[in-house]
């Protein structure tokens, strides 16, 4: 498969993840919620700093319907994480040219 | 395995968060040699694909969820040093925006993640590799079991943490027993995604693949 096609199709896979398929994800706790919980200790947790923040726990702040606030933040978070980090290897990387 | 604020104390947190810096910033460094003009992208397209999979919460037992780590994925994609800077990345970003873990916890939980895990997936993929035949399907199995060891060390670095600085009293080994119990389950997981995932890649462009790099090396035409 070429270069491109092969990562327009790992980022557009990422998009429908976290754009569609997470609205279908588990709301339990997650592993050490439930043991922070089981055990007791859960209550030493503070509300994170963030908590008011506009896309706070995968949700857009002020869009009612759950659906397309969760899709919204999953759409906004696959494309922030892959302009910092693919920014970032790119800086990062050997440029072409150079020996290893 | 996010660790929310509170769990432990700001000392011990501010020492893991020396801790994860350091390794941060020997990653840049060492990161340099696996990427290239090729591998960099995949690596950014790996770090986004583990954020996609991390809001994939999936059931584990009753009342019980867990998603995708990634060490092991994106250990294999892209080696070691690009796998802690891209699990570092999806760490910050998720506390930062998503209120996903906590912010003076974020050293905790990269020390966990993105170094525990990478690197215990590193040392075992690469003894299996030794083991195993040269093959695209030993690979990714090689990867799922990285894949299934790594959750629950992750899980183990938590409760090294626990044992050190937490704020609260209860028994260290109950706390144990508790988190690999759980993370056991967590890990078949993670094995099958990272499994499905390394897979998929290495069906498409093995050529990437920093696990897979030196297969075929005798095959290849190298351009100067």
């Amino acid at each position: 498969m070429k270069q491109r096609n092969f990562l327009i199709s790992g980022f557009v896979a990422s998009l429908f993840l976290a754009g569609v398929v997470s609205f279908y994800a588990s709301s339990s706790p997650d592993g050490l919620e439930k043991v922070a919980q089981d055990i007791g200790f859960s209550e030493t947790a503070k509300e994170n700093t963030n908590a008011d923040g506009a896309l706070a726990d995968y949700g857009v702040k002020g869009v009612e319907n759950e659906r397309l606030s969760t899709g919204a933040a999953g759409v906004i978070g696959v494309i922030a994480t892959g302009v910092i980090s693919t920014g970032l290897f790119m800086l990062v990387r050997r440029k072409s040219g150079t020996e290893k | 395995m996010h660790i929310p604020d509170g769990f432990i104390d700001i000392p011990t947190s501010a020492a893991f968060a020396a801790i994860a810096a350091g390794a941060v910033a020997l990653s840049l460094k060492g990161a340099k040699s696996s990427l290239d003009d090729k591998t960099a992208p995949l690596a950014g397209l790996t770090a986004t694909f583990i954020f996609a999979v991390q809001m994939l919460n999936f059931p584990v037992a009753a009342g019980t969820s867990g998603h995708l780590l990634g060490a092991a994925l994106a250990t294999v994609l892209v080696g070691p040093y690009a796998a802690t800077l891209a699990l570092t990345i999806v760490l910050l970003l998720q506390a930062l925006l998503f209120a996903d873990g906590g912010l003076s916890a974020l050293g905790l939980s990269a020390f966990n993640m993105s170094i525990v895990a990478v690197w215990v997936s590193y040392a075992i993929f690469f003894t299996l590799k030794k083991i195993l035949p040269k093959t695209k399907s030993s690979t990714a199995a090689a990867a799922g079991i990285a894949a299934l060891i790594s959750v629950p060390a992750a899980a183990a670095s938590f409760v090294l943490q626990y044992a050190i600085g937490a704020n609260a009293t209860f028994s260290v080994s109950a706390v144990l027993a508790a988190m690999i119990g759980t993370h056991v389950l967590i890990g078949i997981g993670e094995a099958l995604i990272t499994l499905f995932a390394v897979g998929a890649v290495l069906a498409s462009r093995s050529d990437l693949v920093y696990g897979y790099k030196g297969e075929k090396a005798s095959l290849e035409i190298r351009n100067a």
